[in-house]
């Protein structure tokens, strides 16, 4: 086990893009999980003596490396802190999104005809929503909060697990070994989870990590319309939002964000590519 | 190819009839919906009253039969802060995004389908690492950010463009090439990757053995077979256009259904949203039943089905 997880992440390393990709995945999760402790300022102590301080790089004096904002607070310190949230959310609703699609998924694969039916029509009453106008919607009838988002997003894209899900189940329920199987007396429980899921684990193992940059931007979306994670806690999104304000005196206030954002996703997208392409060559025609 | 027609109709169907359900139970969720539409410091009084004049207080599968029948007829019920039929509020914007979406999408195309056929071409190419970091990095920016980032370049800086507001071609520009983005990534990148495959099959080596020129094969040849898997998705960005509308509206103060539906959360005015939401589904529902549609035209074995 040890030894072939090995040489898959030799493989994997041997693309640059995607070792570039995984240092920037590495480096955000070390900024989520210890950055609250070395940061160089405390994200949420306000100076008003030093508000709206451009970057290092733009002005002359200052200590300040991304500048701050309109509250004085450390720019670079709040993205630091502001990572936890936006991958807590996107790793959390990706989890739970793939619990459901992949429940559907197998059941709609394995029992074709009444049950199957039904779960894919409501995969396509879901994609007759758009999802930020479902999420927008659901968020504020429950109300905002960190639980409640990471729940309406992981119950808004479950569709692609269920989708790739069921159509490689219904390949794989021919195959002569789950056959066997089914004439062996096996329960159908047994079927889908022994046999069938870990046969389609590579191609959710895929889905998830592209789904995860795809959530961090919905979060960020979320929280920058003020239907996110509550303003207590800084989020790369909400960050945006303030900045806007300033967009004509102090663009870094809301430019670093969305930097902050894109390398993420730049990162995590180029990680999820060299996953598909070594894992499943068949998924490069079931994008998006 | 009728019975395909139909079948595919009345599937269609099916979905918005779900959809409706869907509508129904979103201001339900939480339990009653008065407390959604009311001010928090609304008394008793108040709460029984507007229960029983929204119906809220009868069986609910009753309010359902109701919601629906009126639904049909595209009644939503009056936008508690406009005092007028929520329908037509949204219909009144729907235009503006339309217009919006159309752009975008044109946009995107645009640049998306010559850059996809050239990447497949010559793969490997400098055009084909273009057409790459396009996929990669149109998908990645947060398309509000985007969105300030123009403002900041083409109205703060360089005073070209009005940061926000509707009603002419220059209002249009920077929405527009904001919300193209992330469409233009995946198209980019589907057609690439499906032209690639096309282009390895037997029948292109066929033409090509036949002395079928470069252009016609890429054209004729391929890309009509390309198209397919591509126009599936073209299809599903509309879902995802509109719904990046909402946001980019927001920014721009775009005068569309988006910016509406954002105005009317705000404002607890959920009989508005209820018709945003039905309404955006039923368009997407249909723009992708005449996706399917149009699979007859492009693939001939769909029409003997």
């Amino acid at each position: 086990m040890h030894r072939s997880l090995y040489r898959f992440l030799h493989r994997f390393l041997r693309s640059k893009l995607a070792a570039f990709g995984l240092l920037i995945v590495a480096t955000v999760i070390f900024a989520a999980l210890i950055g609250a402790w070395i940061v160089p300022f405390d994200p949420s102590a306000q100076d008003i003596m030093e508000r709206l301080k451009p970057p290092l790089w733009e002005g002359s004096e200052g200590i300040h490396l991304l500048g701050t904002e309109a509250l004085g607070r450390d720019i670079f310190s709040r993205l630091v802190v502001g990572a936890q949230v936006s991958l807590l959310v996107g790793v959390a609703s990706v989890v739970l999104s793939s619990v459901v699609g992949i429940g559907f998924g197998l059941i709609a694969g394995y029992e074709d005809r009444y049950i199957g039916r039904f779960l894919m029509a409501l995969t396509d009453i879901q994609l007759a929503v758009p999802f930020l106008v479902l999420a927008l919607a659901v968020v504020a009838v429950v109300g905002a909060s960190l639980w409640n988002l990471i729940l309406v997003l992981g119950l808004t894209n479950w569709v692609q697990y269920a989708r790739v899900v069921r159509a490689e189940c219904l390949v794989l329920r021919e195959r002569e070994y789950v056959q066997a199987a089914r004439v062996l007396g096996a329960s159908t429980p047994r079927i889908l989870f022994r046999h069938l899921l870990p046969n389609v684990m590579s191609s959710v193992i895929v889905i998830s990590s592209l789904l995860v940059a795809k959530m961090i931007l919905f979060e960020s979306a979320l929280s920058f319309l003020g239907l996110g994670v509550p303003p207590a806690t800084p989020t790369w999104g909400a960050m945006i939002a303030e900045g806007r304000n300033y967009i004509g005196n102090a663009w870094w206030v809301a430019a670093m964000p969305g930097l902050a954002i894109f390398i993420t996703v730049i990162g995590i997208n180029l990680v999820g590519d060299r996953l598909r392409d070594l894992l499943d060559p068949r998924l490069k025609q079931v994008e998006n | 190819m009728l019975g395909y027609v139909a079948t595919r109709s009345v599937y269609a169907l099916a979905v918005v009839f779900g959809v409706s359900i869907a509508v129904f139970f979103l201001i339900r969720i939480g339990g009653d919906p008065s407390a959604l539409f009311l001010a928090p410091e609304a008394s008793l009084e108040e709460i029984v009253r507007f229960r029983h004049q929204m119906g809220f207080d009868r069986p609910i599968l009753l309010q359902y039969v109701d919601f629906l029948s009126r639904a049909v007829r595209g009644d939503f019920g009056l936008s508690l802060r406009y005092d007028q039929p929520a329908m037509q509020l949204v219909l009144e914007r729907m235009p503006a995004t339309l217009a919006l979406s159309a752009a975008a999408l044109g946009i995107s195309l645009l640049i998306s389908v010559p850059l996809a056929i050239l990447a497949a071409s010559y793969r490997g190419s400098l055009i084909d690492r273009i057409g790459l970091l396009i996929s990669l990095v149109g998908q990645s920016f947060p398309t509000f950010w985007l969105a300030i980032m123009l403002i900041l370049i083409f109205s703060e800086r360089l005073h070209w463009l009005p940061p926000s507001g509707g009603g002419s071609w220059q209002n249009l520009i920077m929405p527009a090439l904001a919300l193209a983005a992330y469409s233009t990534a995946i198209i980019t990148r589907l057609l690439r990757s499906s032209m690639i495959e096309v282009l390895q099959s037997d029948y292109i080596r066929t033409a090509r053995g036949k002395g079928v020129s470069n252009a016609g094969i890429v054209l004729k040849h391929a890309l009509r077979n390309a198209a397919i898997p591509t126009l599936t998705v073209v299809g599903l960005q509309v879902g995802a256009l509109l719904g990046g509308a909402v946001i980019t509206e927001e920014i721009f103060a775009y005068p569309g259904i988006g910016r509406l539906a954002i105005q009317a959360i705000d404002n607890r005015d959920f009989t508005v949203v209820q018709a945003f939401v039905f309404l955006t589904a039923v368009l997407i529902v249909g723009i992708n039943l005449t996706v399917d549609l149009c699979y007859g035209l492009l693939d001939p074995r769909l029409r003997k089905r």
